[in-house]
């Protein structure tokens, strides 16, 4: 900018369109002086919703308080709370629409989420690419993630979060979790002002490496929800993916009461260590243990991080289970793909649910008879083995392995 | 083409022509309602003293045979699609037609392809005077459009034969490409370097035209073995140096779609084939080359496996993917109309279990019963679906010509007709409240699949039965519908279709089902 005084352009452009683009809009805005409301339209579902697309934007224009401008929009195909997001960013870029929004319809909010509540599969959903996220939900993973991070460029973070805002408010992800991952602080900050109003059920912290961090988070969300009357959990997950973060695990697990789970982000982690990532994972043995340790001591779930290859569903089932084994109770999925194998490799094995079963059962009858002490046969099972074997038929229930 | 026609409404409620290209039409009664009358059409007499004793029928070029079969302007001119996009033949046999000055020609191909947008130019230039079979891409928009002189007229492969055996279109000269033929006529379509597969689109051309052309680029000596066409039927045998491009004639690979909506969507089928007791030991099914379909097959062959069950035969279109049911032992036969890929091809030409057929054995409606009633399930693709089951298949929702009927509207005759598709395609609805352009007739259309759930149709109370206990998400059509248009932001608007009919769509037995109506 040279030193001089910044001033917002006057021509403005959000979204994206082209032949390989699907389910996405551009929009180029130009503000003038009068003439009041220009609009033209190219859409491939013109003859269907054109008359629609037109209404909308000048509705969401309306509602922005944008009174004169041309706007040209190229649509391939985007659903109702893109199209508001694309015009809405545009017309932000420009400088304009300050203090205001144009939300969407709004769908309405799934039950709030439990701070222990399933966690085997998260999908991760770019945050600039709309077209994956009206059916993500048909592949019933536990939660999906819209990410402003890492899938999305610097240069479109601003656009992602009102695209993501929209989203959160306007699209149906069923039963599935609404997690947000937002950027490293203090971008991540302009992020949360954005969505917690939507009511996300958990944000994703990237790169943490200090308690102070998730404080600072927790701060912002508590002021956020309070300024808005949400009072639905918002919980967060810390991911670490340095060595410095994992030698933290513990006292950001523990920073406040609203973390719900910790994980790891394995790329970020081999690279700061200088090592090679691998599909067994030795190299973060140590750094994957630390977490799982660290999350039970601080009482939140322990989460893995992905497995990158979409065609090595045998490396994936083997990784899963792995980590099953190491004490994780989930890991994130890049394609809808990985969900069924990993929802398989995180479910029990039928000879645990076949022990804790009978160790249930011999928990109820003592229950029934009044008796302290729990045994099966001959042997006394200690309470902490019950409390186990009561969590697994849980949970099992929960991912109707067993009914 | 006259500006004013006479419009009918039919038995579901089309307006539909009653005169198309100079013939009066049938609108359509219902389902087996229309029963013909009547022979069957013929041939003239031919005598063996006509055509040389040693067998040889060549003749030096494409030009000569057409001028000896007495090519003169008006007359039918018939091509088959088995080299696909890949087809130089059909093109090459017009053009020859043009050189010699000829005009108005009925181009009478079994379908066309995006590659011969040459006949467009031929159009222009009065040398073909109308198309009667299917046309997308550049040619779906001229016929649209309302460029072309005559109606489009889009039949089933079924149709065709229909149409060919009961006179309603008499062909003078079939012009037949064959990947391998002898002098005498004989051609097969399995070896050669432009093996296809199966040569069946072209059988009747062969039984019912005047004269008939066999054009090869691989001539072999007396006997070409197989035969799928009988030299006994041919007049002339033209040698040339290519009759097509392989590279478009099959694919290497073909590809089983990686879009996870459309894997649930193929999910959900092989599903519910095995919960409804479809799939069984004995069982048969056909499944085509879209991308759902194939991946379909492999969904379909792990439930087989773990429940050791085994198909009696399968019908193609076949691929790679039903090759290897076969030698897996999973199936005992393919039945097979068209051959896809290179593993299709080789496997027809080396494994006797890989048969050959034509939409006669398959399709035809005057055949005395055809293979496609027999099949247990069959699964499709369509454009469109509404509320009744009726679905649309050859043009996109806007009314523009997509594709060709092919074997669609024949293989819902089988005991389960399951139509594959997703519920929209970015915001255009799938599922809508009338369909655009009626191809297949909602009562024939048993089970709707998307990946927002299964839609059994009420006619078939038995299907419902079947799957009461199952997991699979059973919906009425209305409830998928509904989420679909809450998705898409309310209903589409309806578009504006034209007044002036520029194709019509028939029903497997040649009456009228619907119009193409000019658009644009």
């Amino acid at each position: 900018m040279s030193g001089a005084v910044e001033t917002s352009p006057r021509s403005t452009e959000a979204g994206h369109w082209g032949k390989e683009i699907r389910s996405d809009v551009h929009v180029a805005f130009e503000v003038r002086d009068g003439g009041g409301i220009e609009i033209t339209l190219e859409s491939r579902v013109a003859p269907y919703y054109g008359n629609a697309i037109l209404e909308q934007a000048r509705g969401v224009l309306d509602e922005l308080g944008v009174k004169h401008a041309r706007v040209s929009i190229h649509d391939e195909g985007a659903l109702p709370f893109v199209i508001a997001a694309r015009i809405e960013a545009a017309v932000r870029r420009a400088g304009m629409a300050l203090g205001k929004r144009s939300l969407p319809m709004q769908h309405p909010l799934p039950a709030p989420s439990a701070k222990d509540r399933l966690r085997r599969s998260r999908l991760y959903l770019p945050g600039s690419e709309p077209k994956y996220y009206i059916n993500a939900a048909l592949h019933t993973p536990d939660a999906v993630i819209l990410d402003l991070e890492d899938s999305v460029h610097r240069a479109e973070k601003d656009a992602a979060r009102t695209l993501v805002r929209n989203t959160l408010r306007a699209v149906d992800f069923g039963p599935c979790e609404r997690m947000v991952r937002i950027n490293q602080l203090p971008l991540g900050l302009e992020d949360l002002a954005d969505v917690v109003g939507e009511s996300p059920d958990l944000i994703l912290m990237p790169k943490v490496e200090d308690p102070q961090q998730v404080m600072e988070v927790d701060r912002m969300i508590g002021e956020l929800k309070a300024r808005q009357g949400i009072i639905r959990p918002v919980w967060i997950m810390p991911i670490l993916e340095s060595a410095l973060g994992i030698e933290n695990a513990f006292p950001i697990a523990a920073a406040t009461e609203n973390v719900a789970a910790l994980t790891i982000g394995l790329e970020d982690y081999t690279a700061d260590m200088g090592v090679v990532k691998t599909p067994e994972g030795r190299e973060s043995q140590y750094a994957r243990s630390r977490v799982v340790n660290a999350a039970r001591a601080a009482g939140v779930q322990a989460i893995d991080s992905v497995f990158g290859d979409v065609a090595d569903m045998d490396g994936l089932r083997r990784w899963g289970e792995a980590s099953r084994a190491m004490g994780f109770e989930g890991m994130g999925c890049i394609h809808p793909g990985q969900i069924r194998v990993v929802h398989e490799a995180f479910a029990p094995t039928a000879p645990e649910i076949e022990k804790a079963q009978k160790i249930v059962a011999a928990f109820e009858d003592a229950q029934k008879k009044g008796l302290a002490v729990v045994s099966l046969g001959s042997k006394m099972i200690d309470p902490p083995v019950v409390q186990r074997a009561l969590k697994l038929v849980e949970r099992a229930k929960a991912m109707g392995v067993i009914s | 083409m006259s500006e004013r026609v006479e419009l009918a409404h039919n038995a579901v409620g089309r307006a539909v022509p009653t005169m198309v290209n100079g013939r009066p039409q049938i609108p359509f009664l219902g389902v087996g309602k229309f029963q013909p009358r009547g022979r069957k059409a013929t041939t003239p007499i031919r005598s063996n003293k006509d055509y040389p004793d040693s067998g040889d029928k060549r003749v030096p070029d494409l030009e000569t045979a057409l001028r000896k079969c007495g090519l003169r302007d008006g007359m039918v001119i018939s091509s088959h699609h088995h080299l696909r996009d890949g087809d130089k033949v059909a093109l090459m046999a017009l053009e020859t037609a043009a050189k010699i000055g000829v005009k108005d020609l009925l181009w009478f191909p079994s379908a066309s392809f995006p590659s011969q947008k040459g006949a467009i130019e031929l159009m222009e230039r009065g040398v073909i005077h109308h198309i009667e079979g299917s046309m997308n891409g550049p040619l779906g928009d001229y016929c649209t459009q309302g460029k072309m002189r005559g109606m489009g007229v889009l039949r089933s492969h079924g149709g065709r034969y229909q149409a060919i055996q009961d006179g309603e279109v008499h062909i003078d000269i079939a012009v037949i490409a064959a990947p391998t033929a002898d002098s005498f006529g004989n051609a097969d379509g399995s070896h050669g370097k432009s093996a296809c597969g199966s040569l069946g689109f072209a059988f009747a051309d062969s039984t019912y035209a005047d004269s008939v052309i066999v054009v090869t680029d691989n001539l072999v000596p007396f006997p070409c073995v197989p035969w799928q066409i009988q030299g006994n039927n041919v007049d002339h045998v033209v040698e040339i140096e290519s009759i097509g491009d392989p590279a478009k004639i099959v694919s290497g690979t073909t590809q089983i779609t990686r879009s996870p909506d459309r894997l649930r969507i193929a999910e959900f089928v092989a599903r519910f084939l095995r919960e409804a007791g479809i799939m069984k030991n004995g069982f048969s099914f056909q499944a085509g080359a879209g991308g759902i379909a194939l991946a379909f097959v492999q969904y379909l062959k792990q439930m087989m496996k773990e429940d050791g069950v085994k198909a009696r035969f399968v019908r193609g279109g076949s691929t790679k993917f039903l090759v290897e049911l076969l030698q897996e032992g999973l199936t005992d036969y393919i039945l097979d109309g068209q051959t896809f890929d290179l593993d299709g091809v080789k496997s027809m030409a080396n494994d006797p279990r890989h048969v050959a057929t034509s939409p006669f054995t398959s399709y035809n409606y005057h055949g005395k019963g055809n293979f496609a009633s027999l099949v247990d399930a069959v699964v499709l693709g369509a454009t469109e679906v509404d509320v009744h089951f009726n679905a649309n298949v050859v043009t996109h929702s806007d009314g523009r010509l997509l594709h060709g009927i092919g074997g669609w509207q024949n293989c819902l005759f089988s005991a389960c007709s399951i139509l594959a598709l997703p519920s929209f395609r970015d915001r255009i609805p799938v599922i809508v409240d009338e369909v655009t352009t009626l191809t297949g007739p909602g009562e024939m259309v048993d089970v709707i699949v998307t990946e927002r759930g299964i839609a059994i149709n009420p006619r078939r109370p038995d299907l419902l039965d079947a799957v009461k206990n199952s997991k699979l998400p059973i919906r009425p059509i209305q409830d998928i519908k509904a989420d679909v248009e809450k998705i898409c932001g309310g209903k589409p608007n309806r578009p504006k279709l034209g007044d002036r009919p520029c194709a019509v769509v028939k029903w497997v037995d040649g009456t009228v089902l619907d119009t193409v109506w000019q658009v644009g």
